[in-house]
């Protein structure tokens, strides 16, 4: 029996867990699953592998008709005077000419532009909150090269104003990543960019859990300094070849006792490690690899190591030099997530072109933006129309329906929820934005933003616009 | 303290030969940030460096080398008011950033212009985004005054910077306060020293005395801002500080003042405007990064242009040495948030060459002006929008850099030549 198939098949609670369905990082069904079993098998130790449920409930949403906007559906389609029906929280239709139902709430988008909301997959927001200060430093547990057992969610400050920001630049879902200073940097976590009083109402339902990784000069950097390894990139090979080594190990000694368990055997189950739970995860499939690493050569090292252990990358970020391996990236089925003009802060950083995300694109690899910035995240619509210009300058011809998929579709397909949101189809979340003008102009803005069909943003209302509790009573209180 | 070492009328005679070129660049929206305005199908002729006529019916020369800007748009060069251009090769390689000097013994007496390499790769890839001039800024280490900055233009030639000894850098407010002890008390303690200890040199360094805050040095560098002959811009984000900063300026007249940051500015803009004390800040920044920036705001720029403060754009959300490149898009989020279009593409052209005291040479497209133009293929703040061709001293520049070629070299994935052969 394989672990999946145990996993669903027994759901039982012992005393130190309950059984789960997943990985998942925002499942909030799965505490519902502990059920009565027969003796036997509740004997059997299973850990629980979501137990920071999302609470997350979207708001009432109505019903609602966007009518004769410019539509980027977030799969690469355009529609020009197009109309999108939200019912339920969900996009019922979309397409030219839609009926009203009754009751409806009719939003006249004439000379406007509708997207599905923006989602980066690397942000800081929460783990290094707005004010900077030294109690806030909270997004890198620099004390070990190996923190896999560190969780992001743990650190998120849902106080942090620069929710709202990005929510005013039209950001519905992000990824809220632990540091790069650690080659194994914890678990990273899917949120919904709503207002809430904790972290676990913004948890994204049913996201999968990932694991935030780094290559290159972070981890030697920061563990050369102090003497110890990792202090090169060998060294950073070798740490995750032996820690890598170590969770294969982990998994094979869990999955003999439950196999072992579910003979009926008289078997203890093997210790447990928390931060090899994660790597489990990932070896299982069910937590997606998320790992910082600049240059071309590190990244094709990194494919090599993913395939020595058996898993899968999901996406490399901060891929400066993707331009340079398209096609190593689209054989290896991994996604780069890249910056349309940073660089230049050090050395892995130097080879940074404008062209980066252009021509990964072109050269047939999954491609996308993110910000790793709390103020780049407010306007990712530009940083995707620099890097489409840029593109098309030398030659690409690159449309803006397609381009827009760089800020939607391939940044939920990294975070695994492809099937919820990141595009306009019927079926999917009424994650949408609607722009004043062209988003792929410097001078539009979002004026309304939908979360689950709610709407959670209205730049023309001040009723309408969140204030996290620590700007209430400060200077500009409510400003942008 | 020297002045201008290379006036640009200067330098051009030195290189006259090679310069005495005459362009015309033709059939373009022309913003001359003068009070002819936007001239719709502009030309603009250059001649030995200088623009010498701008107007829908120029004469061109026979010997002109003629550029059909082909309905794009032509401005001035843009000018970035804060950048550490040449100093930063690769921030995090303390071997290849000469912008700020944590161990000397020396602080005001740092000179830009010794640290400066106009073979940096930045400045080709700034330049070819349209930014022709650049004020070089020292960065502050572990003083609270962090040296003497320049103004440079980006062509890369050996005379690029082309003015040493333009300002005074110094970082007040909450890093300055960290520096100088450990208190806001203790940062304009040390600053009222300063003062007096350069307005005393030399007289008060003879024999064995020194000074109370600055060694003879320092002193000596910080003279000519004491005397108001260069200006002091200080770093503050806090409203208090901005005012702190002001009545400091006031009691110690004739000194010029010109603030950078200004999170907090848009509270203080009624004093900013009366006192004349200009504004450099970044129109992005909108998070209260820290307590001194509680604040911030993107309506910022546009409050501070409603209340008649000077106001510059820089990058600083950015870098200023990587994406000092970014200046029009800063202006462009400006005027998306309030600020009239010609007052945004003014804060990154003409206005920071009025801070830096030579507006009656760059900034504007107009005769007797330095021949710092640009051609766009649209709108200079739109993100999709390139620079085309850009003249710097009246002669065209090479549109490539170090990034132009290495995007040219990966544009073809394929097996045929290995790519370090493909040059």
């Amino acid at each position: 029996m394989t672990l999946e198939l145990l996993k669903r098949s027994v759901a039982l609670a012992s005393v130190l867990a309950l059984a789960a369905c997943s990985g998942s990082g925002g499942d909030n069904t799965s505490s519902d699953n502990a059920a009565s079993g027969d003796a036997d098998e509740t004997q059997i130790v299973r850990h629980d592998t979501n137990p920071y449920p999302s609470t997350y409930v979207p708001s009432p949403s109505g019903v609602t008709l966007i009518r004769g906007a410019t539509i980027f559906d977030g799969t690469g389609g355009r529609i020009d005077n197009g109309d999108l029906l939200v019912e339920d929280g969900r996009i019922a239709a979309i397409g030219q000419n839609l009926d009203s139902p009754d009751g409806a709430t009719i939003v006249d988008a004439t000379g406007r532009y509708l997207t599905p909301g923006i989602i980066d997959v690397h942000s800081h927001l929460g783990v290094y909150p707005s004010p900077g200060a030294s109690a806030h430093s909270d997004g890198n547990e620099a004390t070990s090269p190996v923190t896999a057992n560190v969780w992001a969610e743990h650190s998120v400050w849902p106080q942090d104003p620069g929710f709202e920001a990005a929510l005013a630049g039209g950001v519905t879902t992000m990824q809220i990543l632990p540091g790069s200073a650690n080659l194994f940097g914890g678990r990273g976590i899917t949120l919904r960019n709503v207002s809430a009083r904790t972290v676990q109402e913004m948890k994204f339902p049913g996201a999968p859990y990932s694991l935030k990784m780094a290559c290159g000069e972070n981890p030697s950097r920061v563990y050369g300094n102090r003497g110890q390894s990792p202090a090169t990139d060998m060294g950073n090979m070798a740490g995750y070849r032996a820690t890598w080594q170590e969770a294969s190990d982990y998994r094979d000694s869990w999955n003999e006792y439950w196999d072992a368990a579910e003979a009926g055997e008289d078997v203890s189950a093997p210790s447990r490690d928390l931060g090899m739970d994660t790597l489990m995860g990932v070896l299982d499939g069910d937590i997606l690899v998320n790992m910082h690493c600049y240059r071309a050569d590190q990244m094709a090292q990194i494919i090599d190591l993913s395939q020595e252990f058996g898993y899968q990358v999901t996406a490399f970020h901060h891929g400066v030099e993707a331009y340079k391996i398209p096609d190593l990236l689209e054989e290896a089925g991994i996604c780069a997530a890249v910056w349309a003009d940073w660089g230049g802060f050090k050395m892995e950083a130097y080879d940074s072109i404008r062209e980066n995300l252009a021509l990964t694109h072109a050269g047939g690899a999954c491609a996308l933006i993110h910000s790793d910035s709390d103020t780049g995240i407010q306007r990712l619509n530009q940083e995707i129309a620099k890097a489409m210009a840029d593109g098309n300058r030398m030659g690409l011809d690159i449309t803006e329906a397609e381009a827009w998929t760089w800020v939607s579709s391939n940044p939920a397909q990294v975070l695994g929820i492809l099937d919820e949101t990141g595009t306009l189809e019927a079926g999917k979340r009424a994650d949408l934005v609607l722009w004043s003008a062209n988003p792929f102009s410097v001078y539009s803005r979002a004026d309304n933003v939908w979360i689950d069909g709610a709407l959670t943003y209205d730049r023309n209302d001040e009723s309408m616009q969140p204030v996290r509790d620590f700007m209430l009573g400060q200077p500009g209180e409510g400003d942008q | 303290m020297k002045r201008i070492i290379f006036s640009a009328l200067a330098s051009l005679a030195i290189t006259a030969p090679a310069m005495a070129q005459t362009h015309a660049i033709t059939n373009g929206r022309v913003v001359t940030n003068t009070s002819a305005g936007i001239i719709e199908n502009g030309t603009v002729l250059l001649r030995d460096g200088n623009i010498v006529a701008v107007g829908s019916d120029v004469a061109i020369p026979d010997d002109a080398s003629v550029h059909d800007a082909d309905g794009g748009w032509i401005t001035p060069g843009l000018f970035a008011s804060v950048t550490q251009l040449g100093l930063i090769e690769v921030a995090l390689e303390s071997s290849t950033s000469d912008s700020g000097a944590d161990d000397s013994n020396f602080s005001v007496a740092l000179d830009v212009a010794d640290s400066f390499n106009p073979s940096g790769t930045y400045l080709p890839t700034t330049r070819i985004e349209g930014v022709t001039r650049a004020a070089i800024f020292p960065s502050t280490g572990l003083n609270l005054f962090a040296g003497t900055g320049g103004l440079a233009n980006t062509s890369g030639a050996n005379n690029s910077l082309f003015a040493d000894g333009q300002f005074v850098f110094a970082q007040l407010g909450q890093s300055g306060a960290a520096t100088a002890g450990g208190s806001r008390a203790a940062a304009w303690a040390f600053l009222e020293a300063a003062f007096t200890d350069a307005r005393g040199y030399p007289g008060r360094y003879s024999g064995d005395h020194q000074g109370d805050a600055l060694d003879r040095y320092d002193a000596a560098a910080l003279l000519p801002v004491v005397r108001g002959q260069i200006p002091l811009v200080m770093y503050v984000d806090r409203a208090t500080d901005i005012r702190r900063a002001l009545r400091f300026a006031e009691e110690n007249a004739p000194v010029q003042l010109i603030i950078m940051g200004g999170a907090e500015a848009w509270m203080v803009a009624d004093e900013l405007a009366e006192a004349r004390v200009p504004v450099l800040i970044d129109p992005i920044r909108n998070l209260p990064s820290s307590f001194d920036s509680i604040g911030s705001t993107l309506e910022s720029p546009a409050r501070l242009h409603s209340a008649g403060v000077v106001v510059g754009y820089t990058t600083q959300s950015a870098d200023g040495y990587f994406n000092a490149r970014l200046l029009p898009q800063h202006a462009g989020n400006a005027v998306a948030h309030g600020v009239p279009w010609d007052a945004a593409f003014r804060a990154i052209t003409l206005t920071p060459a009025e801070i830096y005291g030579m507006g009656d040479q760059y900034g504007a497209l107009a005769n007797g002006y330095v021949g710092d133009v640009v051609v766009w293929d649209g709108d200079p703040l739109e993100v999709t929008t390139s620079a085309v061709s850009v003249f710097i001293d009246g002669e065209e520049t090479a549109m490539e850099s170090r990034q132009t070629r290495l995007a040219d070299r990966y544009r073809n994935i394929t097996d045929e030549q290995p790519f370090a052969y493909r040059r």
